[in-house]
């Protein structure tokens, strides 16, 4: 067992910690809230010439060709200041197309983003879905030699902004069903797509997206007609492994930022860090966040293994044990901040709205420990 | 031991819940319906319209306007209010300053200000607490420097819940810095909010509305007749006003309305087609908050009847504080949840999500400050450690 980073590795996180702290410190989220945009198109751009938007994709886009364990690594630091630009959004659009397209697709589609000119967006939640990837109903019909698609998905991260969208359609099966399933990838610009930005509570923008009766070609199907179903699955773990993977940035942040902050006030005449009664509620903080560091390995290594059984169960562990701990770290962390702790103008209420967010999409803990309990391994041996 | 309300209370209650449904006016029961946040100008139209009936202030006296119920028609009908979702008054005139005032004021400031608050016509915010000045409060800085016929203030209050409204305040300033104890160099003083000096400047929460206020004094002159009881012994007037209505605390009535909200939900919402409160899972999960405010509940009857018996509510009441707003907000969090993706939403935007969902993320968010204002939980566990276990 070897937990340690490559060279490799470490010197990406180093590059990741090193622009947070020097250019994308809290204050940069906390101006692009009100804009209309919520990220700024030049950092994305930035991110895209250092490598970071195609990490996990193949060079043949222009990508790093390596994995989600680096994909992970750069999500969890960028969790650290709540950095706004739409990465996880791109990391699970841009692995629909790098597993499902054809090389022509990648190029045309992903390319651009991996650039850091362009980005995407993920559409899957629809209104009845309530966290189940194949719970669908916008459909696909075929229309001459391509699709009409028509339907209603709701919380399209970034997908105000996102010049094309990853989304799924039913052309077959009932509602709920694995079967019968595609993903296709559509311009925001066509015709008969709408989309509403909403604000989401942490300050970023989704988009309550609309097809109404949109015509693509089929050089916008992803892979096979009604073959999607695993492959939904498979993005669903991944942007799951990736909300983990930021909500231990955050984590961090608030454990650090409230330990400072007990050396720092004085009440009673002492620094409140001496009340024994907080120093073990932060232990607690401390030991919580150690947990969510661990898992966060565990879903950078495991989010794209071929083993679907073991990829599901670890993912979500991963997802259920983080919750738990964000819930209580960053609850614990407003509470030892007393009032100021309830300020919009103080951080931590920002980290706690992030980790709201990210414990709830792409499933929350309810759905992950359902869905923990009814795989095999669950029952195996017993 | 009998548990229950005599049929009497119980016809009080009936008559309570009749009156409300009545008397709520229709743009403010549509609110209510939606757990709908109401603007400071509702709340102030609802107060006149308890005002009216005389029903503002039970818990005063009858000959200053209160309604002479005991504790345990003055738990019934609040709990009614709470429960018909109707808005929630300001605390500040009718809850603190009024009881102080009616317990420590001279008779001149009894007929100046009682009325006005009991009407709602003059509205109050309480400044206590101040940057360097929390938990600990007796550390507290605001001068007030004695001028012969008046006071001149200087200082700052911060968390001033509403200042912005108010048309007064009432501070525990420091009359005398050489007292051996810090409590005793106190005085409760009144203060006009728009005296030449005071300042205040809303802060944003995270519910993302301006609850509470900076609030600073620069050189304001107060009259000597705004300081209530004896010079120096505001911080005994402050601790026996905590001691006031300490059996309403736990806020019953609101978490039991926060758990019928959280049961409309989850009938309207559908998951694989079928009302998420049909799913066991679910059910169980509200159950499990249902069963502690069961206990919670009794523990605040007991209190009540212990009130009934005369006994005055000792450091018990830090029990009701503690889980009361712990289920508070473990509401909030199971009304988030049950909304599922919807909790991504934040607020004022018509049509994104259903209308009772509209307004649980900023209650999510601010009551996170229920735990740490009115003496934060930690403090309560220190009095309960203290007070009631003896621990040294
Ligand atoms: C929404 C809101 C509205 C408010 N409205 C008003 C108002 O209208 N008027 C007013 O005067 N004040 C108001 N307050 C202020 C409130 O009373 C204080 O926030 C509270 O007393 C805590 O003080 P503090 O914020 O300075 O936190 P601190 O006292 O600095 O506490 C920070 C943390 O340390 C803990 N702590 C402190 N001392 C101890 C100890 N001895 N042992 C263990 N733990 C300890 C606290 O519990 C807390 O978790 C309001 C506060 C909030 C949040």
């Amino acid at each position: 067992m070897n937990f340690d980073l490559t060279e490799d590795q470490t010197l990406l996180v180093d590059t990741v910690r090193e622009f947070v702290k020097k250019e994308s410190p809290v204050e940069r989220m906390r101006k692009l809230r009100s804009s209309e945009l919520g990220w700024d198109k030049a950092v994305w751009k930035k991110m895209g010439e250092l490598g970071w938007l195609g990490v996990m994709f193949p060079e043949s886009v222009g990508g790093a060709g390596m994995t989600f364990v680096e994909a992970g690594l750069i999500v969890q630091e960028l969790g650290t200041t709540l950095v706004p630009e739409p990465i996880i959004p791109l990391f699970v659009a841009g692995s629909a197309i790098a597993e499902a397209g054809s090389a022509e697709q990648q190029a045309r589609f992903l390319a651009p983003s991996v650039a850091g000119d362009q980005s995407l967006a993920f559409a899957f939640l629809e209104e009845q879905s309530r966290h189940d990837p194949h719970s669908v109903r916008t459909h696909a019909h075929p229309a001459g030699a391509g699709y009409r698609l028509r339907g209603k998905k709701r919380w399209v991260l970034s997908g105000h902004a996102a010049d094309a969208i990853v989304v799924s359609a039913r052309s077959s099966g009932d509602e709920a069903s694995a079967d019968g399933l595609s993903l296709f990838v559509v311009d925001r610009s066509l015709p008969g797509v709408s989309v509403q930005p909403v604000a989401t509570m942490d300050g970023q923008k989704a988009a309550l997206l609309e097809l109404a009766d949109v015509e693509v070609g089929a050089d916008r199907l992803l892979g096979g007609v009604g073959k999607a179903g695993p492959l939904l699955s498979a993005l669903m773990d991944l942007g799951a492994a990736a909300t983990v993977c930021e909500a231990s940035g955050i984590l961090q942040t608030v454990l650090w930022m409230t330990r400072n902050y007990l050396m720092e006030r004085k009440q009673f005449n002492v620094a409140i860090g001496s009340f024994q009664a907080l120093q073990h509620r932060t232990v607690d903080m401390f030991v919580e966040t150690e947990l969510a560091k661990s898992v966060a390995m565990l879903a950078m290594i495991k989010a794209q293994d071929p083993d679907a059984g073991e990829r599901r169960r670890a993912i979500s562990a991963a997802k259920a044990s983080i919750i738990e701990s964000g819930a209580f770290v960053t609850r614990q962390g407003i509470q030892l901040h007393g009032g100021i702790g309830v300020t919009d103008e103080h951080d931590v209420g920002l980290y706690f709205k992030r980790m709201h967010i990210l414990a709830t999409l792409f499933g929350d803990d309810a759905f992950h420990l359902a869905r923990y309990a009814s795989l095999p391994s669950f029952s195996a041996n017993v | 031991m009998d548990l229950s309300f005599s049929p009497e209370e119980l016809a009080f209650r009936d008559e309570v819940r009749a009156w409300i449904k009545s008397a709520l006016p229709p743009h403010l029961a549509a609110k209510a319906e939606m757990d709908a946040e109401f603007t400071h100008a509702e709340v102030m139209s609802w107060h006149k319209i308890l005002a009216g009936k005389g029903w503002a202030a039970p818990h005063w006296p009858k000959e200053v306007g209160g309604t002479g119920w005991d504790a345990s028609r003055r738990f019934l009908f609040s709990e009614e209010l709470e429960l018909a979702g109707t808005p929630r008054l300001s605390p500040f005139g009718l809850a603190m300053v009024g009881p102080l005032m009616i317990q420590f004021g001279n008779d001149a400031q009894k007929k100046r200000y009682l009325p006005k608050i009991l009407s709602g016509e003059e509205v109050w915010c309480q400044g206590y607490s101040e940057p360097n000045a929390g938990s600990d409060l007796a550390s507290l800085a605001l001068r007030a420097e004695d001028k012969g016929d008046h006071f001149i203030l200087n200082g700052q209050k911060t968390w001033t819940t509403y200042a912005q409204y108010a048309d007064w305040i009432f501070v525990l300033a420091r009359t005398n810095a050489e007292a051996k104890k810090k409590q005793e160099g106190i005085s409760f003083i009144l203060c006009e909010m728009k005296s030449p000096g005071v300042t205040a400047k809303p802060f944003l929460t995270t519910g993302g509305t301006p609850a509470f206020c900076e609030t600073w004094f620069e050189n304001v002159r107060v009259p000597k007749e705004n300081l209530v009881g004896e010079l120096n012994q505001g911080w005994t007037y402050a601790k026996a006003l905590l001691g006031h209505e300490r059996t309403l605390v736990a806020g019953i009535g609101i978490s039991a309305r926060a758990l019928l909200r959280a049961k409309r939900i989850a009938r309207d919402t559908l998951a694989g087609g079928r009302p998420l409160l049909d799913d066991p899972v679910i059910r169980t999960r509200i159950a499990t908050l249902e069963v502690r405010l069961d206990a919670l509940r009794m523990a605040n009857y007991r209190a009540l009847a212990g009130a009934k018996l005369g006994h005055a509510p000792g450091p018990e009441s830090s029990i009701l504080k503690l889980r009361g707003t712990e289920i508070q907000q473990g509401c909030m969090d199971l009304l988030m949840f049950l909304m599922g993706d919807n909790s991504l939403s934040w607020f004022n935007e018509p049509g994104v999500v259903p209308p009772r969902e509209q307004w649980v993320a900023p209650g999510f968010n601010y009551l996170r400050a229920a735990t740490i204002y009115a003496g934060s939980n930690e403090i309560q566990k220190n009095i309960i450690a203290k007070m009631i276990l003896g621990l040294p």
